[in-house]
């Protein structure tokens, strides 16, 4: 902090000595190639993607303008509304799990003295596994024939008939689901984790002379501290499973009946099998939004969460 | 500790005997719930290394195979071009990476550490590109690709991957935190900044660095979408989409052994990296720095 203070403001001048004039020109020539990139791969594809999203194009040819036709179309669609509710589900379900299971897993790990380190560490493996093997294993898993899942549960007597598992609209959309909370819990508790690492342990001393219980510390101690770390690890997860498509393209190509069509599978089904780019396009844009509400409000929330910190004893 | 235990105030050595039940329990849980979450990597191996027959005819599964079927390696090799998948993701992934680290270095040393005017514009620039899923941009960026000749070359799968914010933002904070002295001092001996950022500021940066590399390295590993939107010739495909393509050829009939070892051969180098870089990767969440 003092150091910042002490930098003087750049001007340049007739005057500036040539150190800081060589300053300028290495600034620039080292932030180029990057800044260079995200322009051409990023702010122009987004751009690019608005425009698209009120043109028309098959990928072949070259796009013409349609006004707001897309949208229109998008609108009176009813494979969207189909898909914004199976997002919907999709998306709440797996945020909620992942929370819940997460913070649940932090606690438990938190508490033990020997081996913390390993069980994080296996708890996190999954997150780190790439999405084909994690969907074929699953997918051997669920087989409904041979699939672990069923041979188990007939073993225990919870079943009698085998469970098509991805391939029932009953259970295919609450399948991924359970993959994909497999997949990135170990990523949630280790954020809480760390959020509960930085609550001072002197708090847990006084509540502990108070008598209060592991189940009232919780509650009262640990769960109120950790809010800004519950609201970040809130936002992450909502806009991580917005954004799903491999488990989805790998096991069940949205199936059965549409079962498992989410937003960014429909996307990419629009673009690259019917070749409706601007309809694909368009719900980019639904996407982008969404993620930027998301955003902007995390940040928001962070500002207020900074405040709040510096604040805290400690 | 019996003796000093009206003045200790940890749990555990207050209540020795209720401290190591609940220590028991909790570690039990967790030990259980670790078996659950390791069991899909145990069916994938046991999988891959089980009697064919057996899982086909049979139609069970085997969670321990005796004896063990290497053989399902060598028909893998021998029915799909593995190896040149293999090939195509090392070589992608890995001059993603370098380049990638190298340029989000350079740019955060800038704004860290150089003094230039339009400095806040790039910055925040650089920010706002956070906020855009890449979901968002892959039509366009299949239209660019398309514009530039690079459908189905290597450009188009390396390329688009070089550049991030993120990392760009990792490296800066750690850049403020480092020590003036050292860069004066090289400074006053007439290096220029690169020479500066080079010999000096990135050889002392081994955290941010290790943990920007892992997490590009398992990114661009496990990528799909993208290599699967823009490649089409088999040569060029990396090994997720060569697998998934794999698993498409199989139309009655799943032969799971032989998909399980595909799977295992594409996580054994992502657990490598993660066993070797645990620490940084872990250190960089738990910093609360670091989010996909």
């Amino acid at each position: 902090m003092s150091r910042r203070n002490n930098t003087p403001k750049l001007v340049l001048s007739k005057h500036t000595p040539p150190y800081q004039r060589q300053e300028a020109r290495w600034g620039w020539l080292l932030v180029l190639p990057c800044l260079a990139g995200l322009m051409l791969f990023t702010y122009i594809p987004t751009l690019m993607s608005f425009g698209l999203s009120f043109s028309y194009w098959n990928l072949l040819g070259s796009p013409h303008w349609v006004g707001v036709a897309n949208y229109e179309r998008l609108l009176r669609d009813p494979n969207f509304w189909a898909v914004l509710k199976t997002t919907a589900v999709f998306v709440l379900s797996v945020t909620g799990l992942e929370i819940v299971l997460g913070l649940l897993l932090a606690a438990l790990l938190n508490r033990i003295r020997y081996g913390k380190l390993g069980l994080r560490a296996v708890y996190f493996l999954p997150f780190v596994t790439p999405m084909i093997s994690v969907a074929l294993v699953w997918g051997w898993l669920y087989d409904p024939q041979a699939g672990l899942l069923n041979v188990l549960l007939k073993t225990l007597g919870v079943l009698h008939q085998p469970v098509a598992w991805l391939y029932d609209t009953k259970t295919a959309l609450a399948s991924v689901v359970a993959l994909e909370v497999w997949k990135t819990i170990g990523y949630n508790m280790v954020l809480f984790l760390a959020g509960m690492q930085a609550i001072p342990p002197q708090l847990y001393e006084a509540a502990e002379l108070d008598g209060s219980s592991a189940w009232q510390t919780f509650w009262r101690v640990t769960l109120p501290l950790l809010t800004p770390t519950l609201f970040f690890v809130l936002m992450i997860t909502l806009i991580h499973a917005i954004q799903s498509f491999d488990a989805v393209y790998l096991l069940t190509q949205g199936g059965p009946e549409q079962s498992t069509a989410v937003l960014v599978y429909w996307l990419y089904k629009n673009a690259f099998q019917f070749y409706r780019v601007g309809e694909a396009s368009a719900l980019a844009y639904l996407l982008f939004v969404m993620v930027l509400l998301l955003t902007l409000l995390q940040w928001r929330l962070r500002k207020r969460w900074v405040l709040y910190e510096s604040d805290a004893p400690g | 500790m019996k003796k000093h235990h009206h003045q200790t105030t940890d749990q555990q050595t207050r209540n020795p005997q209720r401290g190591s039940m609940v220590q028991w329990t909790v570690g039990g849980l967790l030990v259980l719930g670790a078996l659950l979450m390791l069991l899909p990597f145990w069916t994938m191996l046991a999988t891959s290394l089980a009697d064919p027959v057996t899982i086909l005819q049979q139609s069970r599964p085997v969670l321990l195979p005796w004896p063990l079927h290497w053989e399902n390696y060598g028909r893998l090799f021998a029915q799909i071009p593995l190896a040149r998948y293999l090939l195509n993701s090392v070589l992608v992934s890995v001059l993603t990476t370098l380049v990638h680290v190298l340029l989000c270095a350079m740019a955060a040393y800038a704004l860290s550490r150089l003094r230039f005017s339009g400095q806040a514009v790039v910055q925040m620039l650089c920010l706002l590109t956070l906020m855009v899923p890449p979901q968002v941009n892959i039509v366009p960026l299949f239209f660019l690709m398309k514009t530039l000749h690079w459908v189905n070359t290597y450009w188009a799968l390396v390329v688009p991957g070089l550049f991030g914010a993120f990392g760009v933002f990792l490296f800066r904070q750690w850049f403020n935190g480092l020590p003036h002295e050292l860069e004066e001092a090289a400074r006053l001996d007439g290096c220029n900044p690169w020479q500066i950022f080079w010999r000096v500021a990135l050889p002392l940066s081994l955290p941010p660095l290790a943990t920007l590399a892992i997490f590009v390295f398992i990114g661009s590993w496990n990528s799909f979408l993208w290599p699967l939107v823009v490649t089409h010739s088999e040569t060029l495909r990396t090994l997720p989409v060569g697998i998934a393509s794999l698993k498409e050829s199989f139309r009655d009939t799943t032969d799971w052994p032989l998909l399980m070892a595909a799977s295992t051969v594409s996580v054994v180098p992502v657990m490598l990296v993660f066993a070797i870089g645990q620490r940084y990767l872990m250190d960089g969440l738990m910093a609360g720095s670091l989010k996909e």
